[in-house]
């Protein structure tokens, strides 16, 4: 089966402010799409609904998960679904070793039997993984021993989405602003990394505001926010135009 | 990680929630103090004179010194409805198989001797007021290694007994310090002759298991010069529906250059009153280090402190205080500096939660000609929803301005948005909030050996459950 993602017609508040005005959106397993705009047209909004954050709510519209409606489960739930979310600002857990939080996210999300924490998955099964993607992302073992985001350049913490995407080994995922406060080099090893992982078992909906992240990823299907609105859709060289003419022509286009 | 992953989800909640039968008790006094109780208890331990004295004398001090009226609310204790001494077998038995079965059952659940065999180099276990079981590995023998408890410790060491004893925390020092003296019982009795390092910790496991019974265990430990010692002091209690309490002390003697760890994990049921008195002495370059851990009990007043009496001691405090549904933690912790070039660091950290209440209560104390001390002090407070309450109570007296001191305190709450991140990696929220409790409290954890780190663990993650979020 390969796995769908849809979103439709959604509407969202936050805190009474309505933010998604009618959001229409697919992405299957096996695609790379990239969702552009300017600042403040909706897209980490976009990113958290689609993961369940409480504080965003569906007023209208659906998200659907191969025909399932989602929208009321709970951001764990939708993880083990095969959803998974690049925080655009990842969050600190202060004295959570790294190696201890994949451990446990690790076996919520792979236990045979669905019940997550019941030590369904073999700590040498998931050594032998996080070596593995370690090695597969070039990422040094001893990050692992320090504490969740805590401390984390800008950089690092970006590269701890992707290794948790790594090991989370999601169907769908969506990665806000994953390229933004990237020197160069961390750049090319993220997108590398989203590379590597990308392939007919994952779709990835990328949200970026540049153009040199899509250097190194090559979307499929780009698609401009604007307003709380998907306003175009369309290939590669959508992004081309939009680093050529900047956002006012989609202003002037919508 | 993997043995503890695993040994955390096999573990069986319910070893803290027992109780034996109280048959077996061979002698139990009257309920309620008096001189009469005082001396009975003394007599029944054979002592000498002196000690029968001092019980009498600080029971003189217990009379006439009025209730705290700081702290915790102390108005529901009745002490006229307390056993003061109970013994639960005669024997002190020296190895494991002369131990009554019965006692023994009570130590297989609490799991001591697997432990023993991999982990300990001696066990004191104390079984109500009595110490039953102590074992000392041949080579801790051999360097002079004193482990007993404290009965037995006055009895074969009586010289060095009463030099010390009494001495870093006098009867007349507290009312419930002088509740201790005047009925004490059982506790450890610790020396280390100079030079000698103890590599193993040195543990003891204490319980309360008849209700209404106080438990006034005194334990003294000294450790010569240049000699180094971890203690570990682990609690579990089962639960039961009348008050009692417990109210302990303990007296550290750290000489020249000498090192000390203290670590207790109290888990008291929630309907005990712990009071307790914690000091030490540390005298030129040595280090006291106490880890405390007060995770049960109705009312909890512990404050550990080091006196810093000798140039370039030093002193670490670190705490965790959880105040459940009931619960209310008056923990804390004082650091005295009495000469030049000392150091001392406290780390707090409290949880409350489902109305709980913490207070953290701490005091630093500079004396005039202690110059250049170095004092860091750090409090940081949770709270897991809005019934719950924490205060912070610091004294400061800073009498030479060489001193270089920080305070730091902190209130937090667990974000929307924590839960959220880790929610959207699979974990659920209750396990969500375990896990951001657990790293709050790791700088506390870390410093445990790896059972007793799970140990903690489990116990948070138990009273952490039910109606989280
Ligand atoms: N709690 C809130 N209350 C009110 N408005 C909010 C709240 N959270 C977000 N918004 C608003 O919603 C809009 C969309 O925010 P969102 O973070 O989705 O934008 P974005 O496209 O991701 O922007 P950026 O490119 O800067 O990351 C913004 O105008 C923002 O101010
Ligand atoms: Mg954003």
């Amino acid at each position: 089966m390969v796995y769908e993602l849809e979103v439709k017609d959604l509407h969202v508040s936050v805190d009474g402010k309505q933010i998604l005005k009618g959001v229409n959106f697919k992405v299957k397993q096996g695609e790379i799409h990239a969702i552009m705009g300017p600042n403040g047209s909706g897209k980490s909004t976009l990113a958290y609904t689609i993961m369940g954050h409480p504080r965003y709510k569906i007023n209208n519209g659906e998200i659907i998960l191969n025909g399932e409606s989602i929208g009321g489960l709970t951001a764990d739930k939708r993880a083990r679904k095969g959803l998974f979310l690049a925080f655009q600002y990842p969050v600190t857990v202060s004295g959570v070793n790294l190696t201890s939080f994949l451990r446990s996210s690790y076996d919520s999300i792979h236990s045979p039997n669905g019940t997550p924490g019941k030590g369904g998955v073999p700590f040498i099964q998931f050594k032998r993984t996080l070596d593995q993607k370690l090695n597969l992302l070039q990422i040094d073992p001893s990050f692992t021993s320090r504490y969740l985001n805590e401390g984390f350049s800008g950089g690092e913490k970006k590269k701890c989405e992707i290794l948790q995407m790594a090991m989370l080994e999601p169907r769908i995922a969506v990665l806000d602003e994953t390229d933004t406060g990237l020197d160069i080099d961390a750049l090319k090893v993220v997108a590398e990394g989203v590379n590597k992982l990308a392939g007919p078992d994952l779709g990835v909906a990328i949200i970026t505001h540049y153009q040199r992240i899509l250097r190194y990823i090559s979307p499929q299907f780009v698609h401009v926010m604007f307003e709380g609105k998907i306003v175009h859709s369309g290939g590669k060289e959508l992004a081309d135009q939009l680093e050529e003419k900047g956002y006012g022509w989609i202003k002037g286009g919508a | 990680m993997t043995t503890e992953t695993k040994e955390l989800l096999n573990f069986d909640y319910s070893k803290y929630d027992f109780k034996d039968s109280t048959d077996n008790y061979t002698y139990k006094s009257e309920k309620g103090l008096s001189s009469q109780v005082v001396q009975d208890i003394s007599r029944m331990k054979n002592e000498p004179e002196w000690m029968t004295r001092f019980r009498l004398k600080a029971l003189e001090h217990f009379d006439s010194r009025p209730m705290p009226n700081w702290g915790g609310d102390l108005s529901e204790i009745d002490f006229n409805n307390i056993y003061y001494y109970m013994k639960p077998t005669d024997r002190n038995s020296q190895s494991w198989e002369d131990v009554p079965e019965s006692i023994r059952k009570t130590f297989d659940r609490l799991g001591i001797p697997e432990a023993e065999q991999k982990f300990l180099s001696g066990v004191g276990a104390q079984y109500e007021s009595e110490v039953v079981y102590h074992s000392l590995l041949k080579d801790l023998e051999d360097k002079g290694v004193v482990f007993l408890d404290t009965d037995s410790g006055l009895r074969k060491y009586p010289d060095i007994f009463k030099k010390y004893f009494g001495t870093v925390i006098p009867p007349n020092d507290n009312k419930f310090a002088a509740l201790n003296s005047a009925v004490w019982s059982g506790g450890s009795f610790v020396y280390v002759p100079p030079g000698v390092h103890v590599e193993m910790p040195l543990q003891a496991y204490f319980r309360i298991n008849a209700a209404n019974m106080g438990q006034f265990e005194r334990t003294l430990i000294i450790v010569d010069e240049g000699a180094s010692v971890h203690y570990i002091e682990g609690c579990t209690a089962p639960v039961y529906s009348k008050q009692s309490i417990h109210s302990a002390v303990v007296e550290i003697i750290a000489k020249k250059s000498a090192k000390v760890r203290y670590t207790t994990i109290q888990n008291w049921s929630k309907d005990v009153y712990n009071l307790v008195t914690k000091r030490a002495y540390a005298y030129e370059d040595a280090a006291v280090e106490w880890i405390d851990a007060n995770i049960g009990s109705k009312l909890t007043m512990k404050y550990p402190s080091v006196y810093l009496l000798g140039p370039r001691s030093r002193a670490e405090v670190i705490s965790v205080a959880y105040a459940g549904r009931g619960r209310h933690q008056d923990a804390g912790a004082k650091a005295v500096h009495m000469a030049p070039h000392t150091y001392s660091r406290i780390t707090s950290k409290s949880v409350s939660k489902d109305g709980g209440r913490t207070s953290y209560r701490g005091l630093l104390h500079v004396a005039k000609g202690a110059h250049h001390v170095t004092s860091h002090v750090r409090c940081d407070a949770l709270l897991l929803d809005e019934e719950s309450r924490t205060d912070t109570y610091p004294y400061v007296e800073i009498n030479d301005d060489t001193a270089t001191i920080s305070h730091e305190a902190t209130v937090g709450k667990i974000g929307e948005d924590q839960i959220f991140y880790l929610m959207s990696r699979g974990l659920s929220e209750v396990e969500a909030y375990n896990m951001i409790v657990m790293g709050f409290i790791e700088p506390f954890t870390k410093e445990l050996p790896m059972t007793y780190a799970v140990e903690m663990n489990r116990l948070m993650a138990l009273e952490m459950s039910g109606g989280v979020g």
